[in-house]
């Protein structure tokens, strides 16, 4: 077996001293091997986001060690580490983040911009990503044009146009009705069924119930770590609607 | 990622927010054009103070007799011609060009029934027009032999030319002054007024003539002396303080407060305006820099609010893997770019503006406070730009994210 995307030992975070302290992190431990779409659920104030964020390379922990596809995260300078989340990670936030006033293209288009890759190859690469999630005719749209499902969506498409290891995914409907909720859904199933490596955070159940593998946090601590069967039924029920 | 991507970066970020980066704009723009129109402003109206005085003739010194009044028993001397030629001399006095002496009363000249009263016609020698800085116009001056021979021939001035004949050519008519004939030689050119006086009301006639018909044989009212360099006007002052107390037999020792002649120097006028000027300049360039440190803080405030408000695109830019120099360099020519185009703009408009005359005065751009408006504005547009960029490239990306 190759090494896993991602290996987490002994995770501890820490936030404020003396009697503020909040210990959000509690030593975690955990691997996820290449095309597993794992769940992390928790309810809030259970450290799921702060797990996030650092597995997202967007903040540091405490103590403990992390490998991303075998490079060790928490030792790299500020320059590797904006390569690694160029090229290892696509991040999803809740809040969507697509940059105001720009187009989806161009919001699509960034990741690779800051890969170095040429703009016409950027171009064609950023329509295929927004393809994938079905909004390759509102490309030219600006978010305040679009819902909130396809933000989402150019927000899926921006994390994947890198072709990263590992697609990452904080609350992604957090912010979303139903519906849209299920079209995202739809997205993340069809790029398992694809091979890309996913985890997704969330405290709703029947997001948790589509991912092949369910971690539930409590306290910064994992309480439970299962295989499950990926429903899947709630994607052509809502199609046929 | 090349330098060129992050300038279209940097542009898209611009025209993204076209309103704000405008009035942005705007804002520098109208800091670095009232900075640069009101020194233009101050310096125009030093220039026009030093031009009027200029035209008075800046290496002569005028002598006149301290006139009755004077207190402490000071006496008063007749200035005569002979003391005028005993200026001349080329030991004592090396740096004296020319000595004229001048006499002037009020006079009316009639031409064909029409009157006019001149206030100052003047008597006087050849030398005086260019020592006075007074050329003739039209004809020509009167000649040092018109002046041995006490001619009747008389120079008017532009005032005087228009009122007595008005359409005709005024040379060679003849006009009365106090019953006696005066040939018209030349006309004046025209010349810039330096008070409440018109310079341009004025006639000029051999010194002799003028004794002969108007003043008599008394005393003469001053003497205009002029020396051979603008340089020399204090030299010559000495000298000529020398040989006058020789002739006028004044006690040097017994100070300068009770002797009775005075020597008005242009130079010293000149310097004593110009000091005035250069405090109007001053005043102005105060209030100027008020303005350029209001505007300063108009583009700080912008700036500050603009990278700020952005700040949570900064976090997003880095979570997607943008390096912090190339964040940095992006704000950094978006800064650029407002503070340059608007410092031109404002240049431009400064430049458009000093080419009106904006309060009577004609604007003069001093070169420097171009640069200075320029880079007072490009620099603090930069700082506060770049500063709270810098800062907000600094951070992790889960707390620029995060900041609202």
């Amino acid at each position: 077996m190759s090494k896993p995307v991602l290996d987490v030992r002994e995770l501890r975070k820490i936030y404020g001293t003396g009697e503020a302290t909040v210990h959000a992190l509690r030593g975690v431990s955990l691997t996820v091997d290449r095309g597993d779409y794992v769940a992390i659920m928790g309810s809030s104030g259970s450290g799921k986001s702060t797990l996030m964020n650092i597995l997202g390379a967007l903040d540091v922990p405490t103590s403990g060690q992390y490998l991303l596809d075998g490079v060790d995260v928490s030792r790299l300078a500020d320059r590797q580490l904006a390569l690694a989340r160029n090229r290892l990670i696509g991040f999803i936030f809740q809040a969507f983040n697509l940059i105001p006033r720009t187009s989806a293209v161009a919001n699509v288009e960034l990741p690779l911009a800051y890969a170095g890759v040429k703009p016409k190859e950027r171009r064609r690469r950023a329509m295929a990503a927004l393809d994938v999630v079905g909004l390759a005719d509102r490309a030219k749209h600006e978010p305040n044009q679009l819902s909130g499902g396809q933000q989402q969506r150019v927000a899926v498409a921006r994390a994947l146009v890198t072709e990263p290891a590992l697609l990452l995914a904080d609350e992604p409907t957090g912010n979303l009705d139903s519906r849209s909720t299920d079209d995202v859904l739809e997205v993340f199933d069809q790029l398992s069924t694809a091979g890309r490596t996913i985890v997704i955070i969330t405290h709703e159940t029947e997001v948790g119930d589509r991912a092949k593998r369910l971690i539930r946090l409590v306290d910064g601590s994992i309480v439970l770590d299962r295989r499950q069967a990926p429903v899947l039924s709630a994607a052509g029920r809502h199609s046929q609607a | 990622m090349s330098f060129f991507e992050v300038v279209r970066f940097a542009l898209r970020g611009l025209s993204a927010n076209k309103l704000r980066s405008a009035l942005t704009m705007l804002g520098i723009l109208i800091g670095v054009a009232a900075v640069i129109l009101l020194v233009a402003v101050g310096n125009g109206s030093a220039k026009a103070i030093s031009d009027r005085i200029e035209a008075l003739g800046t290496n002569t010194i005028t002598v006149m007799s301290s006139g009755g009044g004077g207190g402490g028993g000071g006496s008063t001397a007749k200035l005569t011609p002979e003391i005028a030629d005993a200026l001349i001399d080329p030991t004592l006095a090396p740096d004296v060009a020319s000595v004229s002496p001048v006499v002037s009363s009020s006079a009316t000249l009639t031409y064909e029934g029409t009157d006019h009263d001149v206030t100052s016609f003047v008597g006087t020698t050849a030398g005086w027009f260019t020592a006075s800085n007074t050329p003739v116009g039209t004809g020509a001056g009167f000649t040092a032999d018109d002046e041995a021979q006490a001619r009747r021939v008389v120079v008017i001035g532009q005032t005087v030319a228009e009122e007595l004949f008005p359409g005709v050519d005024p040379i060679d008519k003849q006009v009365t002054v106090s019953g006696a004939l005066f040939t018209v030689v030349g006309v004046l050119k025209e010349k810039a007024s330096t008070g409440f006086q018109d310079s341009n009301d004025t006639a000029v006639a051999p010194l002799s003539a003028v004794r002969e018909v108007l003043t008599g044989y008394g005393s003469i009212n001053s003497i205009l002396v002029e020396a051979t360099d603008p340089g020399k006007v204090d030299a010559v002052q000495s000298e000529v303080t020398t040989i006058l107390n020789q002739q006028l037999k004044v006690d040097a020792t017994s100070g300068s407060t009770s002797t009775p002649y005075r020597i008005q120097n242009a130079s010293q006028l000149l310097e004593t305006q110009t000091e005035t000027a250069d405090t109007f300049t001053t005043l102005l360039g105060a209030v100027a820099a008020i303005s350029l440190l209001v505007g300063g803080i108009g583009i700080t405030n912008i700036m500050l609010v603009t990278v700020t408000e952005r700040t949570r695109e900064i976090g997003i830019r880095k979570a997607l893997g943008a390096p912090r120099r190339v964040i940095l360099t992006q704000f950094l020519i978006e800064a650029t770019l407002l503070s340059v185009l608007g410092g031109a703009l404002g240049v431009a408009a400064a430049l458009i503006g000093s080419s009106f005359t904006i309060v009577g005065v004609k604007p003069v751009i001093v070169p420097s406070s171009v640069g200075l408006a320029l880079g007072v504005s490009i620099a603090i547009g930069l700082f506060f730009g770049g500063l709270p960029a810098s800062r907000a490239a600094r951070l992790r990306p889960i707390d620029a994210l995060r900041y609202e």
